[in-house]
């Protein structure tokens, strides 16, 4: 075992058994986005083949209007989670972004400015969870945890315990809005998703994010300035959950309070399962966005083919497991544990 | 005039002094080994050069003008590049990306968004590697896969490239097999061939005595012997690291 290895609490440190079981599962050698790409593609050779209902425009379209809005939060959460952090507030975060943003519509604030002030929330969010946990050292899961359950309470203030009715028209008209029968909102997350993944892979921060995830003591003795990298996740974090939020709200013409509960937990087994490790460092926009996209097949097929919601949610919980030890399995072998 | 002088330097913490008066010089082009029982001030010393912590009294001269570094980061800008135990290198970075972790260089994307250059570090690292020769197997593949050796290899290539004055390799060859070593020990050689000066922190007194030009002892916080490789033995090293010698001078 090599020493680099020592300051990783668990996951990568930890021997592989020599069962026979594994052993072929190690020769794959793919990354695990590959994996998961290929699952999904299956699933809808599958779907289209058995059932006379799945491949039409209708249903593939609101697949796309599903799978935005849960790769939305999935990419900024995709951002904590590179730097070995998390963001566990998202989900509270899109019902408080909605109900606000709503509550301004309805009290006459043109829709440009609704949007920019919601904006700013989502920066004064993030920058407060950025502050939390690299001032005052609080663990990003705690001071997350704590987020999750206090914008929850705050979307419930704010609406006074119901939804926000009576928004603009242009707004459901935006939602349902198609371009080259494309669904705007697929559009909103392909714009998104390009500017982040642009972010990761071509930039000083996005590059620093990774050595930051990667070997937190490496980034710090080459200078980088740690402070700027963490506010910078958390707030893109934040942001994008508003983002989602509004979009949400547009979709659903409501401003509710009971939006988006337990989407934090979805948006990080997306970026998971699309290749993201939890202990930082690993991690596509790309990849997170095919983890987002088989949660929203199976969503819909287990929908179409009448399987049982309960079900649907221990499929979910079990491939998630299977996908993170085949990940794992292919780590091992990366970095030569024999 | 050399290249870094350490003069006096004393540090405590707490009840403990753990330097009490070290004095150093470095020559450029020159490997000096610094070896020492464990707890004889070794790290404590190359940590006050390399900008980790601050002295309490004495003074430290760097190319003849003095120093006081508050950072690693400023003791890295005025030519001082440490090479830890731990490597510091970010495993799911590319050797590539590792060697320019933070000094990237840049150019603009569309003339306007400012990009790294990845292009251009490839093609510098491609050099880098091939004029080392270190059996790394290309610029872009990730830290993660690479051996012990190859690690050290990326860390002292990084020096390397940004024309460090002076090199401190901490125990370099701590957890290499002994082919590896080899390797290590032909970097520093070629480090100092450039003209760098290289302290060279070290337990292995067989590899100490191949790799140094110069050999300092230290114990309980001094430096109690400097001698010229080809001019001393095992026997003597140990002698000074063991604090036998001065035993025996107080006794006499």
């Amino acid at each position: 075992m090599a020493t680099h290895d020592a300051n990783l609490p668990l996951g990568r440190g930890m021997k592989a058994p020599a069962a026979t079981g594994t052993r072929h599962l190690r020769k794959w050698g793919l990354p695990v986005e590959t994996l998961v790409l290929g699952l999904t593609l299956l699933l809808w050779v599958v779907m289209a083949l058995t059932t006379s209902t799945f491949l039409t425009t209708n249903n593939v379209v609101n697949i796309l209007r599903q799978v935005s809005i849960d790769s939305i939060i999935a990419f900024g959460v995709l951002f904590p989670i590179l730097i070995r952090g998390i963001d566990l507030s998202v989900g509270s975060v899109v019902a408080l972004s909605g109900v606000v943003c709503a509550t301004l519509l309805t009290a006459g604030v043109p829709i440009p400015l609704a949007i920019a002030l919601t904006l700013v929330l989502g920066v004064a969010i993030g920058s407060l969870n950025a502050f939390s946990v690299y001032r005052l050292g609080i663990p990003a899961f705690i001071i997350t945890l704590a987020g999750l359950q206090a914008f929850r309470g705050g979307a419930f203030l704010v609406s006074d315990g119901t939804s926000v009715f009576g928004l603009p028209k242009a707004l459901s008209a935006f939602a349902r809005a198609e371009w080259l029968g494309i669904p705007s909102l697929f559009w909103s997350m392909l714009v998104i998703g390009v500017v982040l993944h642009f972010i990761l892979s071509r930039t000083r921060t996005g590059r620093y994010m990774i050595a930051m995830g990667s070997n937190h003591e490496s980034a710090r003795r080459a200078g980088i300035n740690i402070k700027r990298i963490v506010f910078f996740a958390y707030i893109v974090s934040s942001v994008t959950a508003c983002i989602a939020g509004m979009l949400l709200m547009a979709r659903m013409s409501i401003g509710s309070p009971t939006a988006g509960v337990a989407y934090e937990l979805n948006a990080i087994a997306a970026a998971v399962v699309g290749g993201a490790s939890l202990f930082g460092g690993r991690g596509s926009v790309l990849g997170t966005f095919i983890g987002a996209l088989l949660f929203a097949t199976i969503a819909n097929a287990a929908n179409l083919l009448g399987i049982d919601s309960f079900w649907q949610m221990v499929a979910t919980g079990i491939l998630i497991a299977a996908v993170v030890y085949v990940d794992n399995l292919h780590k091992r072998r990366q970095s030569g544990v024999k | 005039m050399s290249l870094l002088e350490v003069r006096d330097l004393k540090k405590r913490f707490g009840a403990v002094e753990v330097l009490c008066g070290v004095d150093l010089t470095l020559e450029a082009g020159e490997v000096l080994a610094v070896v020492g029982d464990n707890g004889a001030g070794k790290s404590t010393l190359i940590k006050h050069i390399s900008g980790v912590y601050r002295r309490d009294s004495g003074d430290i001269a760097l190319g003849g003008k003095a120093v006081a570094f508050d950072s690693p980061k400023e003791a890295r800008r005025a030519g001082i590049e440490t090479v830890y135990q731990d490597l510091a290198l970010a495993d799911e970075l590319s050797v590539g990306a590792n060697i320019f972790l933070g000094r990237e260089p840049v150019r603009r994307w569309l003339g306007l968004l400012p990009v790294i250059d990845r292009g251009r570090i490839l093609q510098e690292t491609q050099r880098l590697i091939d004029s080392i020769e270190s059996h790394i197997p290309d610029g872009a593949s990730t830290v993660a896969g690479l051996s012990g050796g190859q690690r050290q290899a990326v860390a002292i290539a990084r020096a390397l490239y940004w024309d460090a004055k002076v090199v401190i390799l901490d125990e370099p060859t701590a957890a290499l097999a002994v082919m590896e070593r080899e390797n290590v020990i032909k970097l520093s050689r070629m480090l100092a061939a450039k003209g760098v000066g290289v302290i060279y922190i070290g337990h292995n007194l067989v590899e100490i005595l191949e790799v140094a030009d110069r050999i300092a002892v230290m114990y309980r916080g001094r430096i109690v012997h400097v001698a010229r490789s080809e001019e001393t033995t095992q026997e003597e090293l140990i002698k000074y690291m063991t604090g036998y010698s001065e035993r025996r001078e107080s006794a006499a």
